[in-house]
């Protein structure tokens, strides 16, 4: 470059800025139009199949689409309905997912609300080891956990039952739950509290009067997360529950028959609507809070 | 995994409590009279207890059993009388470290960690860049792009084995009806295939290839996610100084933006490969860990389940458990550095 005069050179240069800024103008677009593609047409593939009759996608397997006279609803009334009329037996799935997703819920919030107030405003013996050993369990492979779990529960007969497997998602999702408040519970100031304790209020008083009312969206963003947690969880539902299809949870139940071949494909398909939708609903009500909360400490160069 | 959806905020809380315990003058109660130091003391314990008598109960104590019953000879129908006590062995590690079986496991989850998480980190990196400047209704996109990472592992497994399936797939529909292709792909049945490109016939682990693929497609909004968070938090400056100087946008990408990410990288391969290398769910349920694609935790899975194996159950998870955490140490000493700019 050094033959070159400053002047070509610079020449060159703005020449190679205008074709990277007109490459990048026209790559951009298409790039997020694939991207969404990618993310949402497996959603909308399942919605499609989900309605149309089986015959018909036998023949045309290759169409996105479903005509007006094709429309079916009929596959969500049969993977609905209970296993004695016929049916998959669907709606008693989601009464267990159900029982099983608010039970974690309740019980987690009792226990990780104290915990986290505890882990953000006390200084206590072993609080600082206590938060090292929850981030450590993070990375516990959950097939480490399965093999005792699995035969704990076999030799005291809690195998089978939906209140053991609530058990396990607690002790899963209790730890977590404690880190997202306590980051929540870090942004409330302090001095709200030592007001109303100078007042005479007690430390339970003030937990429950100043620091749960404003903490309550972050409770509430908590719950719903944990919910869908236990909603999709699939491997120790599979561990535990796979002999008692009456306490089948609706991921176990899609997953136990997929494998069958008697079941058609598009019945399935509504089944995966049924499963994914409430997940759906729930990550666009709870979004902007948890996408914020989950990448906080990302900002921190 | 169900953890694995939260766990970004634990790298968060563990920043953050990082930056906030140890900073100087953060805790207030040192001054505080003894008495009230007590109070908080024993306040503290309490509220923090129950959350350590589930978590002792249903994860240290249950760990700490797989140490033992990886030492023992037990199925699961003599477990009625063996007790914390019995004939411990080395048998187990033994019979499961000189099965080819076991190596070739690990060698599949090596290489589906490895592959997924490089591939799951350049789509999020791209998706991430694709969506800095921006556009009217960036926020929804960037929603829906998220959509794979919260669905339900399940449903998202069974649309993706429906849309590969040779005979009705839409996959190998249009395959064979836009792009030519001959015959269709089994993508989750055939170990391996020929494929050709420039004359050369290559073979290629077909299945291996599609799950590492579904790997990448799940977990990608998770880098997108964070990445995303690190650009927005960048300063300007540095990039209007460039463009002031006459850099291109490559030149800038390069030299400005994506040092600054790095570190962000470094955090996110950590994460996605310890996940990817413990995952269960998803080979599991597209392939069962047929066709090339037996994981050592689906492994784990097949012996305690169908072999009622506890014992080679136990010392498989074990030794995969001691060799992620010996990988992970290596990565933290070759990438310490960089880790705790984090």
């Amino acid at each position: 470059m050094s033959t070159v005069t400053a002047d070509n050179a610079g020449q060159a240069h703005t020449r190679r800025n205008a074709i990277e800024e007109r490459v990048l103008r026209v790559l951009r677009p298409i790039t997020i139009v694939l991207l969404i593609a990618i993310a949402v047409l497996p959603f909308w593939y399942m919605l499609v199949l989900s309605f149309r009759p089986l015959d018909n996608v036998l023949q045309s397997p290759g169409r996105l689409f479903f005509t007006p006279d094709e429309f079916d609803p009929s596959t969500y009334v049969d993977v609905l309905k209970s296993a004695d009329d016929g049916g998959q037996g669907f709606l008693t799935f989601i009464r267990n997912s159900l029982l099983v997703g608010i039970g974690t819920v309740i019980l987690s919030l009792l226990v990780a609300i104290p915990g986290a107030y505890a882990v953000s405003r006390l200084e206590f013996f072993g609080r600082r080891k206590i938060s090292a050993l929850f981030l450590a369990i993070y990375f516990f492979p959950s097939i480490l956990l399965a093999v005792p779990l699995f035969v704990f529960y076999t030799r005291i007969g809690l195998r089978g039952s939906l209140f053991g497997l609530l058990f396990v998602y607690v002790a899963q999702v209790v730890a977590v739950s404690i880190y997202m408040l306590r980051n929540y519970f870090d942004t409330i100031p302090q001095s709200l509290e030592e007001a109303a304790a100078i007042d005479g209020a007690s430390r339970v008083q003030v937990m429950r009067r100043i620091s749960l009312p404003l903490a309550m969206p972050a409770i509430v963003s908590n719950g719903l997360f944990i919910f869908m947690i236990a909603w999709n969880e699939f491997l120790f539902a599979l561990l535990f529950l796979v002999e008692r299809r009456d306490n089948w949870t609706v991921s176990l139940g899609l997953s136990q028959l997929s494998g069958s071949i008697e079941v058609p494909t598009t019945t399935l398909m509504a089944g995966s609507v049924i499963l994914t939708l409430p997940i759906i609903v729930l990550f666009f009500i709870s979004e902007r809070w948890l996408t914020g909360g989950l990448t906080a400490g990302a900002e921190k160069g | 995994m169900s953890t694995e959806l939260v766990t970004p905020s634990s790298g968060s809380g563990d920043t953050r409590g990082r930056g906030s315990s140890s900073g100087p003058g953060v805790r207030r109660g040192r001054r505080k009279k003894s008495v009230q130091a007590a109070e908080e003391a024993r306040t503290g314990l309490a509220f923090i207890s129950p959350t350590l008598i589930i978590v002792l109960v249903m994860v240290v104590l249950p760990i700490l059993w797989t140490v033992s019953l990886a030492f023992q000879k037990i199925k699961l129908l003599d477990l009625r009388n063996a007790g914390i006590i019995g004939d411990y062995t080395l048998d187990n590690f033994a019979a499961v470290l000189t099965s080819g079986g076991f190596l070739q496991a690990l060698l599949t989850t090596l290489a589906y960690s490895v592959f997924g998480t490089a591939l799951a980190l350049a789509v999020g990196l791209v998706a991430a860049l694709a969506l800095r400047k921006p556009f009217r209704g960036r926020g929804l996109v960037r929603a829906v792009l998220l959509l794979p990472y919260v669905a339900p592992v399940v449903a998202a497994a069974f649309v993706w084995s429906t849309a590969l399936n040779p005979q009705y797939g839409i996959v190998n529909d249009w395959g064979q009806g836009l792009l030519g292709w001959q015959e269709p792909i089994a993508f989750l049945s055939s170990r391996s295939d020929d494929l050709s490109i420039l004359g050369l016939d290559i073979g290629v682990p077909t299945a291996l290839l599609t799950v590492i693929a579904f790997e990448a497609w799940r977990s990608f909004p998770f880098a997108f996610l964070f990445l995303t968070a690190r650009l927005e938090a960048m300063p300007d400056t540095f990039e209007e100084a460039a463009v002031i100087d006459g850099a291109t946008p490559l030149q800038r990408f390069r030299y400005i933006v994506f040092p600054q990410l790095w570190p962000t990288l470094a955090v996110l391969s950590v994460l996605r490969f310890i996940w990817t290398f413990n995952n269960f769910d998803d080979i599991y349920l597209l392939t069962g860990g047929g066709a090339g694609t037996e994981v050592v935790a689906v492994r784990v899975f097949n012996y305690l389940t169908a072999r009622y194996d506890i014992g080679a159950a136990a010392a498989q998870a074990l030794v995969l458990a001691a060799i992620l955490a010996v990988l992970v140490l290596v990565y933290l000493k070759l990438f310490g550095r960089s880790e705790d700019a984090a």
